[in-house]
């Protein structure tokens, strides 16, 4: 694992991320940011001292098969009670902006 | 001097024995919390919306009792609920602007088991926003303070129910523990709290942080009081497909024989090496190693155990729940719930799902956000994400040495007693490390309890210790837990929550 090395946090690499993650960053907070998770990452970097090819990984503590339940309608929301908490809706859909810009 | 009539100063159990003869009803046990919030939450913070309902629910449990019906040994009981967890009869956040006033269409399933056993939701309390952080100060509704030194955390994520449990303002809470979030805060505040083993309890309705490492536990002042609270909430839930299928045993019997216990003979308790370090605060590694002669006086056989990657523990949870932060938090879209935030000008559904991420998230969650997608980007995935999966095999197979070679593991709970609002809030990595005692058994899906184990000397503030068992040995937890209490209680003359400062 110690051949990769990744790549220093930028200004521009958080601003990225930033927008993969859909939040709106201020310059500021970019800023702030850059160099916050510079320290973390160098100090989370840390696992892959021990994480040799030999050892699996493990996504979950506790190793569970594949759980099925019967193939029965169960109880779900109403329609009224999914748009409750929406901030927008015509009674029966969510209501959202536009999904694309002009240019697409 | 607490006056000896005061119903807020009866553990859970003792309540439920006056309730059950017919001494006290819920309606009377509920006001006196009720009040009791009113006279000290202002202080304290510990609830972000005190329920409308509760009389009226106390009422009803009174009124069924009067008609003969056979109620949970905890009928009755007030009760403080997390914000984390989904109440369909109060507004759940998270401790987050982004879900302001939202009332969920369903009860998390805990909440739902609470009231099927007539417990009394007595509100919600604050946390952490979105149980990130050691503090609650980084609730979007403002820190809670600790009781025992109104100028310093009630630790996190769940302070809000350790801080409730401790001032008296509830006899039990429900918390959540992602990576220490109920047993750091019960340390810091004197309070008994337990992450189960887990699946142990359902998660269907807790506001997922990081899915494989969630749990719903409870809080409480007393070793029986969480035990009688876990076997109201535990067992299986098909609404969640990663709880247990299994029966479990009644860890109140558990609790009970642990306080009634003549020895400990027999009985094998592993001391961490990597977890009694010289760095951790004198005064609590000095009362770690008095429980431990005192276990030892009892006839327990004391072993050192080694885990060697647990240095590398604090490392892979922040990498791994940031990882599965990112991704849970995603469903903050501005569509479907919570707050929307149209950019000046308007703009695309993507340009209003960022406005409001930006706006309704802080500081700490766009940090381990960020962290996160980071974490998971391509070209990263490996070194980041995946070594910290290979690091969590490793603490898994480091717990099972050592419990080849002990029954129980013990640590302190925490590093330090609690620090002061603000201390650590700039420093992101120092506040981390604050949980290098909780995390490994989140990573590796074993149950733990922290109970107190005295005040430090050098600042009479509380200190906890903790016990970890193999995963669903959570009875042991129970057991040894309310053995040590007794023992402890035995040489103080008293109960360590009774010692808190008044408020009044």
């Amino acid at each position: 694992m110690t051949d990769t090395n990744p790549g220093a946090i930028t200004s521009e690499v958080v601003s990225h991320l930033a927008s993969l993650a859909r939040i709106a960053l201020t310059t500021d907070e970019i800023e702030k940011l850059t160099g916050e998770l510079g320290a973390i990452v160098n100090s989370v970097a840390k696992v892959s001292e021990v994480a040799t090819d030999d050892v699996p990984a493990t996504s979950h503590p506790i190793p569970l098969s594949n759980v099925f339940r019967a193939d029965v309608p169960g109880v779900t929301l109403t329609t009224e009670q999914a748009l409750a908490g929406a901030p927008e809706h015509d009674g029966s859909r969510f209501a959202v902006s536009a999904i694309l810009g002009e240019e697409q | 001097m607490a006056d000896l009539n005061d119903l807020t100063r009866l553990s859970a159990s003792e309540l439920a024995t006056k309730l059950s003869s017919g001494e006290v009803s819920s309606v009377e046990a509920t006001q006196a919390h009720l009040d009791r919030i009113a006279a000290v939450d202002d202080k304290v913070h510990a609830f972000l919306h005190v329920s409308v309902d509760a009389l009226a629910n106390a009422k009803r449990i009174d009124e069924r009792r009067a008609a003969g019906e056979s109620l949970g040994e905890l009928a009755g009981v007030p009760v403080a609920v997390k914000d984390v967890l989904c109440t369909i009869d109060m507004p759940t956040t998270a401790g987050s602007k982004i879900l302001e006033g939202w009332v969920p269409p369903y009860d998390a399933t805990p909440v739902a088991k609470l009231r099927a056993a007539g417990l009394i939701p007595l509100g919600k309390t604050n946390m952490d926003e979105f149980a990130m952080g050691s503090s609650t100060e980084h609730s979007a509704y403002g820190p809670t303070h600790n009781p025992w030194d109104l100028d310093r955390i009630p630790g996190g994520s769940g302070g809000g129910s350790a801080a409730a449990v401790s001032a008296f303002e509830a006899p039990l809470a429900l918390g959540s523990d992602t990576g220490g979030s109920i047993r750091q805060p019960a340390s810091v505040t004197g309070s008994v709290g337990v992450k189960p083993t887990y699946g142990g309890v359902s998660r269907y309705g807790a506001i997922a942080l990081a899915s494989s490492l969630d749990q719903v536990g409870p809080v409480s002042r007393t070793v029986l009081d969480s035990a009688l609270l876990h076997d109201v909430i535990g067992g299986w839930d098909p609404r969640d497909s990663t709880s247990l299928n299994e029966q479990w045993p009644s860890f109140a019997a558990a609790a009970r024989a642990g306080a009634a216990a003549e020895s400990l003979k027999g009985v094998r308790v592993g001391v961490i090496k990597q977890l009694d370090s010289p760095g951790f605060q004198a005064g609590v590694s000095q009362r770690f190693h008095e429980a431990l002669q005192l276990l030892t006086d009892f006839g327990a056989e004391i072993v050192e155990v080694d885990a060697p990657h647990f240095e590398y523990a604090v490392e892979a949870y922040y990498l791994i729940l940031p990882a599965e932060a990112s991704s849970n938090l995603a469903k903050f879209d501005s569509v479907r719930f919570g707050l929307r935030v149209t950019p000046e000008g308007g703009g695309t559904v993507e340009d209003v799902m960022a406005a409001t991420r930006e706006a309704g998230f802080g500081d700490e969650v766009k940090r381990r956000i960020i962290l996160g997608t980071y974490a998971l980007s391509a070209g990263y995935y490996d070194a980041y994400y995946g070594s910290a999966q290979k690091v969590r095999t490793l603490i898994q197979r480091d717990f099972a040495a050592a419990f080849e070679k002990a029954d129980v593991l013990v640590s302190p709970s925490a590093p330090t007693t609690a620090f002061k609002l603000g201390e650590k809030l700039e420093d992101p990595m120092a506040m981390y490390l604050n949980d290098v005692t909780t995390i490994p058994a989140n990573l590796a899906g074993i149950p733990g309890m922290g109970l107190p184990m005295g005040l430090a000397p050098e600042d009479g503030l509380p200190t906890g210790f903790q016990i970890m068992a193999p995963a669903r040995g959570d009875a042991r937890l129970y057991e040894v837990g309310a053995t040590l209490e007794r023992l402890l209680e035995q040489q103080w003359g008293h109960t360590l929550p009774s010692q808190v400062p008044s408020l009044g």
